[in-house]
C-alpha cells in the first residue's frame, strides 16, 4: 500500500519516521521491514566494492546515488561494520593542517551536516566540539599557529586559554603542578561524534533502496585479470563474481588484499584499542584530546565514558592489543580527570588499523587496471566516512581522481609530495 | 599482549621492547644510483603479512640489545627468536628464503 509523501527506492522501502514509529508501536514493533535485503551474488556487476566497513558502503551508495549506477556489490567478509566502523570511538573533526587534508575532512564535515536527513537514518550526529589540550609553551605555540592555517582553510577553530578549558570542561584537573599540566588547547565547534553503527546502518539500507546487492560473509580470496593484466573479477568464498571495476575498501586487511592482487602498498597493520567505563551520570558534554598524554575521552549516550589512546607499536591483524597501552591512557584518565578513578573499566577492545607513513589516507589508482584503493586511513577514517565514499565513488565512476582525490594518490611516495599530517594530528582520530 | 624471550635476558612483556619492524632490509648501496621508485620501496615499502613475520625488536627497558623475532601477525604466536647477524628458518616462514 503506497503512501504520500513516503520515498520508495526500487526496493520499496518505507521511510522511518515518528509516523512510522508510531504506526509499527500498535503492532508491538512486529513488522519493521528489513533494513536491506541479503540476495545472492549475481555473476557480474558493473562495480564491487569490497569491504562493508561505513567507507566501502557509502561508496556504493554514492556510485548509485550520484552515478546513477544500479548494478553494484558490495563483499563484506563478516558482517557489515563489524570492522573499524564499529569499534571506533567516532570523533568526528576537520582541523587538519595541511590544504589537502583539510579538503577531504571538511568535505566529509560538510556531508555529515545532512546525513541523517539524507539518508532518512538518525546517525546521532551531535556537534558537541572537539578540544584539543596543549601541554607544553611550545605544544600551545604550534597550536596557535596551527589554528590560522587551519581558518585559512575557511575551517572553524579558536584557542583556547586553560581556564576556557575548565568552563567546558568542569572535570578537568587544571592544577599546574601536574606532569602534563593543560596550558590551553584548541577547539572545532563543528566537531563532535557520530553512532558508529547507525552509519554503517543507515548507509547499507539507503544503498540497497537503490538496487545495491550487499552481500556479508563473503570474502575476496583472489583476483581475476584478463590477458592484458586488467583485473575482470574477484575469487570469494561464495564463488566468482565479475568485474572491471572493482574498489578495494578494507582498512587493515588492504595489505593483504593488495597482495593477492600482486602489488604492495606502503601500509601496515596495527592494533588500536579502546575502552569505556561502566555508565554515569552525564559529567563531560564535549570531547577532549590530548596528543602529549595519547589519551581522549567523551561521553556515550549511555553514559559510558570512552577513552581511546595511541595504537600498539607491532603489526597485527588479531584485533587485540598490550595491556600496557590500557594502562598508560587510565593514568591519564586519573591525572586530568581525578573523579574517573573509582569507575570500572567495562570493557575494551581493538581493531586493526590501516597506518600510512605519513598519516593520510591513500585513495587511487592502482599498477591493476580497473582495480582501485581507499585505505591508509588509520587511526582517523571515521570522521572522513561519507567524505571518503563520496570522493571514491567518483574516482571509481571516472577511472580518475577528482581535486579532493588527487594529491592521495599512490604516487606521492615517490614523486616526494607527502602530505603529512603526522605532526599536525597527533593521535590522529 | 605478547611475551617476547630476549636472547640475553629471557621472556618479557612486550613494554619493555620497543619495535624495529621488518627485519632484514638493506639500505640501497649506491642510493644516488636508485630510482625514484626503487628509493620509495626503500623508504616507505614494507611487508605486510597476515602470518609469520621477520621483524626486529629491542630491549629497551632491559639489556637494551637488538635480536629477530619471527612472529605470526594473526595468532601473536613467537615462532623464533634469533640473532643480529643470523637468518630466519625458512620452514618458520612458511618456505620463504630471506637471505
Ligand atoms: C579503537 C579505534 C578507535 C578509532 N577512533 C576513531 C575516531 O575517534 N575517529 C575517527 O575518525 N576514526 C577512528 N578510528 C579509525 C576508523 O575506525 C577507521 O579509519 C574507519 O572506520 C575505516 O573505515 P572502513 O570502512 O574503511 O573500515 P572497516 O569498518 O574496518 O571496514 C573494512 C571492511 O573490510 C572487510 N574486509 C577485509 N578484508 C576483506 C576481504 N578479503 N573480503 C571482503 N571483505 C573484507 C572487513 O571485514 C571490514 O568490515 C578508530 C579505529 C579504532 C580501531
Ligand atoms: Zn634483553
Amino acid at each position: 500500500m503506497a503512501e504520500a509523501g513516503r520515498r520508495r527506492g526500487p526496493t520499496g522501502k518505507p521511510r522511518y519516521s515518528i509516523f512510522a514509529l508510531a504506526r509499527n508501536a500498535l503492532s508491538y514493533h512486529e513488522n519493521w521491514q528489513a533494513a536491506w535485503r541479503s540476495p545472492e551474488p549475481k555473476p557480474s556487476y558493473e562495480a564491487i566494492v569490497v569491504g562493508g566497513g561505513g567507507h566501502g558502503l557509502a561508496t556504493a551508495y554514492y556510485l548509485a546515488s550520484v552515478h546513477g549506477m544500479r548494478k553494484i556489490a558490495v563483499l563484506e567478509k563478516g558482517w557489515i561494520g563489524g570492522g573499524n566502523t564499529g569499534r571506533n570511538t567516532t570523533i568526528i573533526r576537520s582541523n587538519y593542517l595541511w590544504d589537502e587534508s583539510a579538503a577531504i575532512y571538511e568535505h566529509a564535515l560538510k556531508l555529515w551536516e545532512g546525513l541523517s536527513q539524507e539518508l532518512n537514518f538518525n546517525l546521532m550526529f551531535s556537534q558537541r566540539g572537539v578540544i584539543t589540550l596543549a601541554h607544553s609553551e611550545h605544544e600551545l605555540k604550534e597550536m596557535r599557529r596551527r589554528v590560522e592555517a587551519i581558518r585559512l582553510n575557511g575551517i572553524d577553530t579558536e584557542v583556547l586559554s586553560t581556564s576556557d578549558v575548565k568552563k567546558l570542561v568542569p572535570i578537568i584537573n587544571t592544577d599546574p603542578g601536574i606532569r602534563w599540566p593543560v596550558m590551553g588547547g584548541f577547539i572545532q565547534r563543528r566537531g563532535g561524534t557520530a553512532r558508529h553503527d547507525a552509519v554503517a546502518w543507515g548507509y547499507a539500507r539507503a544503498a540497497d533502496d537503490l538496487g545495491v546487492d550487499i552481500i556479508q560473509n563473503c570474502e575476496v580470496t583472489g583476483f581475476l585479470k584478463d590477458a592484458t593484466g586488467a583485473v575482470e573479477g574477484v575469487e570469494t568464498t561464495r564463488g566468482t563474481i565479475r568485474s572491471r571495476r572493482i574498489g578495494c575498501v578494507a582498512a587493515g586487511h588492504s595489505g593483504v588484499l593488495a597482495a593477492l592482487a600482486g602489488f604492495k602498498l606502503p601500509i601496515q597493520a596495527r592494533p588500536l584499542q579502546a575502552l569505556v567505563s561502566e555508565p554515569i551520570k552525564p559529567v563531560i558534554d564535549t570531547v577532549v584530546m590530548s596528543n602529549a598524554v595519547h589519551m581522549y575521552v567523551s561521553q556515550s549516550d549511555k553514559g559510558e565514558l570512552v577513552l581511546g589512546a595511541g595504537t600498539d607499536s607491532y603489526n597485527s591483524y588479531a584485533q587485540r592489543g598490550s595491556m600496557n597501552i590500557i594502562e598508560h591512557q587510565l593514568a591519564a584518565a586519573c591525572e586530568l580527570y581525578p573523579i574517573v578513578s573509582r569507575l570500572r573499566v567495562l570493557r575494551t577492545w581493538g581493531g586493526i588499523v590501516d597506518t600510512c607513513p605519513d598519516a593520510s589516507p591513500i585513495l587511487s589508482r592502482t599498477p591493476v587496471e580497473g582495480l582501485y584503493f581507499n585505505c591508509g586511513w588509520g587511526t582517523g577514517g571515521f570522521k572522513a566516512t561519507p567524505g571518503s565514499g563520496h570522493v571514491f565513488a567518483d574516482l571509481l565512476a571516472h577511472g580518475k581522481p577528482n581535486a579532493i582525490a588527487a594529491p592521495f594518490g599512490l604516487e606521492r611516495f615517490q614523486g616526494g609530495y607527502l602530505i603529512d599530517e603526522h605532526g599536525a594530528a597527533g593521535v590522529a582520530h | 599482549m605478547l611475551l617476547i624471550p630476549c636472547p640475553w635476558c629471557g621472556p618479557r612483556d612486550d613494554a619493555e621492547f620497543a619495535y624495529g619492524n621488518q627485519a632484514h632490509l638493506a639500505r640501497p648501496a649506491d642510493p644516488s644510483a636508485t630510482t625514484d621508485a626503487e628509493w620509495a620501496e626503500y623508504l616507505y615499502f614494507r611487508d605486510n603479512p597476515k602470518g609469520p613475520f621477520a621483524e626486529r625488536w629491542m630491549h629497551a627497558a632491559g639489556c637494551r640489545r637488538w635480536f629477530h623475532v619471527v612472529r605470526d601477525t594473526n595468532s601473536h604466536a613467537i615462532l623464533q627468536v634469533y640473532k643480529v647477524g643470523e637468518w630466519p628458518d625458512p620452514a618458520v616462514l612458511g618456505g620463504k628464503e630471506l637471505s
